[in-house]
């Protein structure tokens, strides 16, 4: 297992403050688990703690980032984007403000925390937005990248951080593009379409069809708004089937959105793994991936129902 | 340099744009817009906000943030009044495609600072942009104007919180307390008690003054920071204040004059307006004389 993707938040902030860039970050009292009190203890005049204030922290990082800073915001996946939606929404996305959001702690592998916890509508709420940007990186290399792309790039920004370990599927030089999926393995009998924790279980899900003699193309869909049409057209185009994947509700997520897309423009027969409609609940991150179907071996089934 | 006549002149003048605009574009927010032309007017012509309209990004500036986005014609006619924008714009209120949009947005209108109008989010706008003009040192301020029925937004005691943890001396939270909101009375609907002692609770250095009386306003807004402490002021003020059909009326929230309605108002706010020019011409006369 590679290092969580949450593990490159702290860092990378230092890195890019390093190198010069007015980054300021604004937390609500989850520095420790988002590692953005690794970011406070190198530089303390630009870490703001809001305290258990999630709404004030939000428009906090606006008033920094309307005085030219680049803010990014803390606390977990479902308080950063469900609690403070509206100040998402009126305040961040409205005024097109260059605003980071990367929560951590997104989806099921939150675990033993409890559906309370586990952010699974978080991709849904922020994609809706105008002005928005959304990333959700496979590993923490991606997420490395993820936040510098963010930090350059002006205007609001959710990325997806998980908590738990995760495998590497990108290598530490891997370069996140806007709008750009990555094909990591080509396939000509199905797509298989994952962002998230999700790109690996593609992957060995296209491992379990290939001894099947199935044929799987896997993509990580590592930037859901701007959507990679083109990349996503071109590769269904081919394979005449996908199955999307991802660590969220089959409701307004990755899913939807390439559904949303390919319907209009390429319809093909779709199967969407998620979490269906439900609330998560306690466990391993390991079992609650099993639990909710998200696994390679579920994958990989629903890819044999369109073949 | 602060001059007592300009900014009654100022005030006039806004309210009568207030009532026109609104009469125009046939719908917004007359009420709160009416009760926060003297605090406006003091902020914009009383030698209190540093502003460049030519330059309405200008780094030295102060910010001002109309943290009740609903009185945006208050604000559109200060900031047409100094410059920022022609005053035609006005009558475009609310209309497609129009520079002014029915609450505040930034990137629309030059002069205003941020998009508001969902309540309770400008403080919080108001608390970053004065820790960041703070870390840079700078001698910047930033003024806020909020509504007290705004106060029943739970963000804006996590603000209140932040403000005095930060210690942003150059912050200053202004509370156009006209008591009323859009179901009636703020003490029947959810009642705020003593505002000024909730601010003090919180860590604020906090004051009352006439929200109508313009020298009262002007001592207080003008005054050096608190050292370490935000301020807020609660400014007692009447809804609709300048035509008496509407001022104490809450229905008059968010409805607008008609034609007939507009015409009146604006008679009665011009008639003020000149008596009150011929009493401080009289006192600066009689002035002159003891003194000749």
């Amino acid at each position: 297992m590679g290092k969580a993707t949450r593990a490159a938040y702290g860092a990378t902030l230092i890195e890019l403050a390093d190198e010069g860039l007015p980054i300021t970050a604004v937390e609500a009292d989850l520095s420790g688990s988002t590692t953005l009190s690794k970011f406070g203890e190198r530089y303390p005049d630009r870490f703001y703690n809001a305290g258990i204030a999630e709404a004030n922290m939000t428009n906090v990082a606006a008033g920094l980032a309307l005085e030219g800073n680049i803010a990014f915001t803390g606390s977990f996946a479902i308080f950063g984007t469900g609690r403070a939606w509206e100040q998402v929404r009126n305040t961040v996305c409205y005024n097109d403000l260059n605003v980071k959001l990367a929560p951590t702690h997104a989806g099921v592998t939150v675990g033993p925390d409890g559906g309370s916890h586990q952010a699974l509508e978080d991709i849904a709420l922020m994609r809706v937005l105008p002005h928005m940007h959304v990333l959700v990186p496979a590993d923490f290399n991606a997420a490395r990248a993820a936040i510098r792309l963010a930090a350059a790039t002006p205007g609001p920004f959710y990325i997806r951080l998980g908590r738990a370990e995760v495998a590497e599927v990108h290598a530490s030089d891997f370069v996140f593009e806007l709008g750009r999926a990555y094909v990591l393995r080509e396939g000509t009998d199905v797509t298989l379409a994952a962002c998230g924790i999700e790109v690996a279980e593609a992957l060995k899900a296209a491992d379990l069809l290939a001894a099947d003699g199935i044929s799987a193309e896997v993509i990580d869909v590592a930037c859901i708004k701007p959507l990679d049409v083109e990349t996503l057209v071109a590769s269904v185009s081919k394979t005449g089937r996908i199955v999307t994947c991802e660590e969220h509700s089959v409701l307004g997520g990755m899913g939807s959105a390439i559904s949303e897309v390919l319907s209009e423009v390429c319809p093909v027969p779709t199967r969407r793994i998620g979490v269906a409609d439900t609330f998560g609940t306690s466990g391993s991150p390991a079992e609650l991936i099993e639990h909710f179907g998200l696994d390679a071996p579920s994958i990989a089934a629903a890819a044999r129902e369109l073949v | 340099m602060y001059n007592r006549t300009r900014v009654c002149e100022q005030a006039v003048k806004i309210r009568l744009d207030i009532i026109t605009m609104l009469a125009a574009a046939g719908s917004g927010h007359p009420g709160g817009s009416l009760s926060a032309a003297d605090i406006v007017a003091t902020l914009y012509f009383g030698d209190v906000l540093n502003f460049d309209a030519k330059n309405p990004q200008d780094p030295a500036r102060d910010r001002f943030v109309l943290c009740k986005g609903h009185a945006a014609p208050v604000l559109y006619a200060a900031l047409a009044q100094a410059g920022y924008f022609d005053k035609k714009e006005l009558l475009n209120l609310r209309k497609l495609g129009a520079m002014l949009q029915g609450h505040p947005d930034a990137l629309k209108t030059p002069g205003v600072e941020v998009s508001t109008g969902s309540l309770g989010q400008g403080l919080s706008i108001a608390c970053g942009m004065a820790a960041a003009l703070k870390a840079a040192g700078g001698p910047q301020r930033v003024f806020t104007l909020l509504g007290d029925g705004e106060l029943q937004e739970g963000q804006v005691w996590e603000a209140a919180l932040f403000a005095p943890h930060y210690r942003l001396d150059n912050l200053v939270a202004i509370i156009d307390s006209n008591g009323l909101q859009i179901d009636g009375a703020c003490c029947d609907v959810m009642a705020l008690g003593d505002i000024a002692g909730k601010f003090r609770a919180f860590g604020w250095d906090a004051c009352e003054v006439d929200g109508h009386d313009i020298d009262a306003l002007h001592a207080v807004l003008s005054a050096a920071p608190c050292a370490d402490k935000p301020r807020a002021i609660i400014a007692h003020t009447e809804k609709g204040k300048g035509v008496s059909f509407m001022e104490g009326v809450a229905s008059w929230h968010g409805v607008t004059p008609c034609e007939k309605q507009a015409r009146e108002a604006c008679a009665e706010i011009e008639c003020a307006g000149n008596e009150a020019r011929d009493r401080a011409r009289d006192s600066v006369s009689s002035e002159g004389g003891h003194h000749g």
